[in-house]
This record gives structure tokens, C-alpha cells and sequence, in this order.
């Protein structure tokens, strides 16, 4: 088996047949990792508790005995859940050092499944970025970087600067997540989506990222940013492996009260052949100020592909899209401020060593332990919730919130089944331009498109569709029905066939696993 | 219309974390500025929406211990402690006023 390959088609088959071993497997991926160390995806890598975990898997292959689809499949872990044991840092100086004590939710099902844990992703600090590029342990390289594709079109300045000034982010917050399944270190990863976070390192990086209706997925033991709007995100290779992962981790959980108690069934996605039935949705506000003419053209042929395979494709109407990053503002800024309370020093985490009173305690940790993004959004947060401006700022977000949301309600309930958007508004940008831009402004510039999801807590998935003029990937999102994954991992999946994203070519991957470039196969194995 | 020192003293206080330069102010002038924005909408008749999950009965579960008894593990992870105490500081004593204080606001 090749580490290109999709779990369900392939690596299980071949981890039951005996072609090839969780240990086998294990150890690649861990070769990788060193050997792309330079992508800095990781923050933490678990050696020795992945080889053992991989051993207890092979174990049960042996004994005729696999736990499911994903016993002794190596998947990361973003840095923002909870692993028992295992650092959890956030990427901030205040939890450098915080042992979790317990697992997160969907940690303890993937680890019940017998999933090799590998390591923990390296993220924006406290997941507020769109870059990955503010966390204390630097910023995550996108591996298409380094891929025969980007190299070919960029032109070389001169040899030696060429590589090192000439990177590209992965986008954020989740970008250790997507450059770590980018470039073949895990089958999958978690990430978290409370504006975009998985979709856009997704979109550049060339990997499906799947945002699930909010309620769908535990978040216990994912430390909370919005709590009306983080989830769990999901990162693979292909939309079949979305399923799986899916699969393993939805449904209630008594630990986090938001989670809805409706029974949810694993499914394997159907091989749509038929789209005539399908009405998709093409919102005309999405066509945002800075969308570049590149998106823009994949957008309108890919709006041209349903139709020509005989579905139905309207341009529809969300009127307050261009406010959902204000509101988005708002709300975030004002549940960050409460959420970064509980970090005070006494009980974990960083702790300063001012003994005067416990305010300046407090007061002296969260100066020493935040950056400042983080101390720029529980100040502005703090603002919005004084009670001379509660009604102004914060509950009128709130009502605004309700309109964007209607929106949504609006259009599918006329009739249309899936909206298809662009997910970035360009390809990924070189490290050196984007951080000219503050924090708030490019967080407020990207996550115009994946946002608004988040406010009416539907289930949105990027799927990479195709190489830009610089070589870089691009995605498009299609956002679906709450609670309807199914429908719309099925309607991406007949996309990605169809579109037939090509492979990343890296130096790296190639040294370790011979066999992967012997077939010019696309991303999507079914 | 830029904020006051007084109420830029009172968030300080409140939140626990300080602006540290005028970059950290200006950033919050900024971001008001970016959500006065709001005002352009009009919400005439709307509820506010707390959580797209409003039409659904939150889960409660019976008032039964399933678990605990992990005092250990908590404690692992604070600095200081005493026994099965986190030890803080005194308390009850306010932060020192502003031209007590270092902060970047006693110069403005």
C-alpha cells in the first residue's frame, strides 16, 4: 500500500490481507514527519506511544481481530484537544507544558477504533488565525511549496533565495492539520472550524476539509474559542475518508450537553451517477471584493460541470453574507473573552511569578502567557460586553446572527439542496506578503467565504479542485443542509471524481515510498 | 470618537490583561470602528440568536456520580499547592491604581 492510498479502498484492505503492517505504516509516517520537518506541521510527536499503539493494532490483524476501517491508521491531532498524557499547548506560551489529563471526546473514539496517534499539529495561537503563522512555535509551512508543481511555475529569483524566502502559508488556524495529511504523514487529521479554520488550510493545501453541522461532534475536550461555533473539523485525502471519520465520531456524547441526542448512523457513501435530481445553489454574494479572476472562473465551471450533467443550478440570494464577518467579529470577540478567563495560572498552565495579590497574578500570567491576538480579542471582546454597549454590539450581533442563519433557511427552502462557493479568495499567499497584514485584517479578508457556516452552524466541505497559475492548490466549498452530511459528502465526492485533483509532487515522499508516483493516479480513489 | 482612559482602565481591569503599547489600543479602536458596521443593518423585530441549536431540548442526564475522584491528576498540572490546595496569592486586594501601575496607559 502507498501513502496516497484511501483508507476504506485501499490501506484497510491491505492492513487485513497482510501487505502491510500498522508498524509498517506507523514508521513511515514517522520518517516522513522527520524528514518534512522543515513544513514545522507538528508540535509534538509521540514515537513511542504511536509504535506501541501500531503494535497492539498488528496484534489484532493477526488474531483475525480489527476493531474497524481504522485500527492502525495514522492520524495527527491539532494541538487544541485534549490528549491524555500528551502536551497540549494551543501553540501559547500559557499552556507550554500542560499535560492533559484526560482525552478529548473524539480523541478517546479515534484511539478506541485503534487509530495510531502520531502527534499533535501545530495551529495559530488558541486557533485565532487564518495563517497558522501566530503560534509560539513559528509558523507551518504549506508543503505544496516545496512541490515539483509550485517550483516549476515560480520564477527563480536566485537559486539559493528561491526556496527558503519564497514559501507559502498553509492557511489557518489548522495548517499543521492540512500540511501534515498534505504531505502524507497521516491518513487524516483533526482540526477545529469555528470560522474556516479547516476549510481554508484545506482549500490551500489540497485536502478535503469537512466542517459537520454544529451539535453533530463532541467538542468536549476541545479547548473552547465560540462556543456557539467551534467544531471539530476533519482532514483527509479524499471525501470517502471524510465518511469514515465521520463515521467514528459523530453522535451524542452525555459530556457535551451541545451535542444533539439524535441517533446517527455511519454511512458509506452511494456513487452518484445521476445529478439531475440535484438543485445547487450558487449564492450571489460569495462573489466577494478581492475574489481573484482565477477562483472566479473555477467557480463558474464548476457551476458549468452540474449543469451539463443535467443538474439543476440557480444563482440564489444571501443579502446580510457581507455582515457576517462584523457579527462574526463580535460574537467571537465577546465568548473569546469569557473563554479565556479560566486561564488565570493557579490551576494550570503557565503561572508568573508575581506573588503581590491574585489579581496581579492573574494579571502578570496572562501578559507573560498570550500573545497579542489573543489579548487583542478578550480586550475588544471585554469592550463589547460592558454593559454600556451589550445592547449595541453584542446583542445586536446576536440578532444579526438570526438573519444570516434565516438566510440560509430561506434558500433551502425553496428547493435548493447544496450551495457551491469559492472557500478562499485566492490561492495560498508566500509567508513574507502575508504577515505585512495584521492578525484581525486577514482573519476579516479570508474568512469572508467560510464563515458564515459557522453562524448558521451548517455543515460545509472544501474539496480541492484545481492547480492555480502559481501551482497552488484551490478548493471550492459546498455547504449543505444541517444534520445532511450524508447528501453533501455524497454531491462532493461526485465532484472530486470529476475534477480529478492532481497529487502533490514532493521530493520527500517520493524517497520514502517508491511506489507512490508509479501511477499518475488522482487524489480521489474511488 | 476614541475611547476614554478611563474605560480604556476599566477593560484592563476587567479582562485581566493589559494593552501593552498604542499599537494594543489602536487595535481596539480599530476593531470598534469594524463592528460600528453593525449599525447598517436593521434588526427591527428580530430575536437575538443564541445558539442554532434554540428549537431543541438540551440533554440533561440524571443526577447520578459517574466519575471523579481525580484530585491527583488535577493537581499535576498547578504550580504551587498545599496538600489538595491550589495556593494563590492573598486576595482581596486590588490592583494597584493606574499611576500606581506599569502600564503603557499611565502615559496617555
Amino acid at each position: 500500500a502507498a501513502l496516497n492510498d484511501g483508507l476504506r479502498s485501499q490501506v484497510s484492505a491491505a492492513l487485513k490481507e497482510g501487505r502491510v503492517t500498522p508498524t509498517e505504516l506507523c514508521q513511515r509516517c514517522l520518517a516522513l514527519i522527520k524528514s518534512t520537518k522543515f513544513l514545522n506541521a507538528y508540535i509534538t510527536v509521540v514515537e513511542e506511544s504511536a509504535l506501541k499503539q501500531a503494535e497492539e493494532s498488528e496484534e489484532r490483524y493477526k488474531r483475525g481481530q480489527p476493531l474497524g476501517i481504522l485500527d492502525g491508521i495514522p492520524i495527527a491531532v491539532k494541538d487544541n484537544f485534549n490528549t491524555a498524557g500528551i502536551e497540549t499547548t494551543c501553540a501559547s506560551n500559557m499552556l507550554k507544558g500542560y499535560i492533559s489529563p484526560y482525552n478529548a471526546t473524539v480523541v478517546q473514539k479515534l484511539l478506541d477504533q485503534g487509530a495510531v496517534l502520531l502527534g499533535k499539529t501545530n495551529l495559530d495561537e488558541f486557533a485565532m488565525g487564518s495563517g497558522s503563522t501566530d503560534g509560539v512555535f513559528g509558523p507551518v509551512r504549506n508543503p505544496w511549496s516545496y512541490s515539483k508543481q509550485y517550483k516549476e511555475k515560480s520564477v527563480p529569483k536566485s537559486h539559493s533565495e528561491d526556496e527558503e524566502s519564497n514559501w507559502v502559508i498553509t492557511g489557518g488556524s489548522s495548517g499543521g492539520s492540512a500540511a501534515a495529511v498534505s504531505s502524507f504523514t497521516c491518513f487524516a487529521a483533526l482540526g477545529s472550524d469555528t470560522g474556516g479554520s479547516t476549510r481554508n488550510p484545506a482549500a490551500h493545501c489540497g485536502v478535503v476539509g469537512l466542517k459537520p453541522t454544529y451539535g453533530l461532534i463532541s467538542r468536549h475536550g476541545l479547548i473552547p474559542l465560540v462556543n456557539s461555533m467551534d467544531v471539530p473539523g476533519i482532514l483527509t485525502r479524499c471525501v470517502d475518508d471524510a465518511a469514515v471519520l465521520l463515521g467514528s465520531l459523530a453522535g451524542h456524547d452525555p459530556k457535551d450537553s451541545t451535542t444533539i441526542q439524535d441517533d446517527f448512523k455511519p454511512f458509506e457513501l452511494p456513487n452518484l451517477t445521476d445529478v439531475s435530481k440535484l438543485s445547487i445553489g450558487i449564492p450571489k454574494e460569495y462573489h466577494a471584493p478581492g475574489l481573484s479572476s482565477e477562483i472566479l472562473a473555477l467557480w463558474s465551471k464548476a457551476a458549468d460541470l452540474f449543469k451539463n450533467a443535467g443538474a439543476k443550478v440557480v444563482e440564489v440570494s444571501l443579502p446580510h453574507t457581507r455582515y457576517s464577518i462584523v457579527c462574526y467579529h463580535v460574537l467571537c470577540t465577546a465568548e473569546v473573552a469569557s473563554n479565556m478567563a479560566r486561564f488565570d495560572g493557579l490551576e494550570y498552565g503557565h503561572r508568573s511569578g508575581m506573588k503581590d495579590s491574585t489579581e496581579s497574578m492573574y494579571a502578570a500570567t496572562r501578559r507573560e502567557g498570550f500573545n497579542d491576538v489573543v489579548r487583542g480579542r478578550i480586550l475588544s471582546g471585554n469592550y463589547f460586553l460592558l454593559k454600556q454597549n451589550y445592547e449595541k454590539y453584542f446583542v445586536k450581533a446576536q440578532k444579526v446572527r438570526r438573519l444570516i442563519a434565516n438566510d440560509f433557511v430561506k434558500v433551502f427552502r425553496s428547493g435548493v439542496d447544496i450551495l457551491l462557493t469559492p472557500t478562499t479568495l485566492s490561492d495560498a499567499a508566500p509567508y513574507t506578503e502575508f504577515i505585512q497584514e495584521d492578525n484581525r485584517t486577514r482573519s476579516a479578508q479570508d474568512d469572508i467565504l467560510t464563515q458564515a457556516a459557522n453562524m448558521a452552524g451548517l455543515p460545509a466541505i472544501n474539496v480541492p479542485t484545481a492547480l492555480s497559475e502559481r501551482g497552488l492548490p484551490v478548493g471550492l466549498q459546498f455547504i449543505g443542509r444541517s444534520f445532511q452530511e450524508k447528501q453533501l459528502l455524497t454531491v462532493a465526492k461526485w465532484f472530486e471524481k470529476q475534477v480529478q485533483f492532481p497529487m502533490i509532487q514532493l521530493e520527500e515522499v517520493k524517497r520514502h515510498d517508491s511506489d507512490v508516483f508509479q501511477h499518475q493516479k488522482s487524489a480521489s480513489f474511488s | 470618537q476614541k475611547v476614554s482612559v478611563e474605560v480604556l482602565e476599566h477593560l484592563e481591569h476587567l479582562a485581566l490583561v493589559d494593552f501593552r503599547d498604542l499599537e494594543g489600543v489602536e487595535r481596539l479602536q480599530k476593531a470598534i470602528q469594524f463592528a460600528d458596521q453593525l449599525q447598517e443593518v436593521s434588526t427591527d423585530g428580530v430575536e437575538p440568536m443564541d445558539s442554532v441549536l434554540e428549537d431543541r431540548c438540551l440533554y440533561l442526564r440524571e443526577d447520578d456520580v459517574t466519575e471523579g475522584n481525580c484530585t491527583k491528576e488535577l493537581l499535576e498540572n498547578a504550580r504551587e499547592k498545599v496538600e489538595e490546595y491550589f495556593v494563590a496569592p492573598p486576595g482581596n486586594i486590588p490592583l494597584p491604581k493606574l499611576e500606581e501601575r506599569e502600564t503603557f496607559l499611565q502615559g496617555s
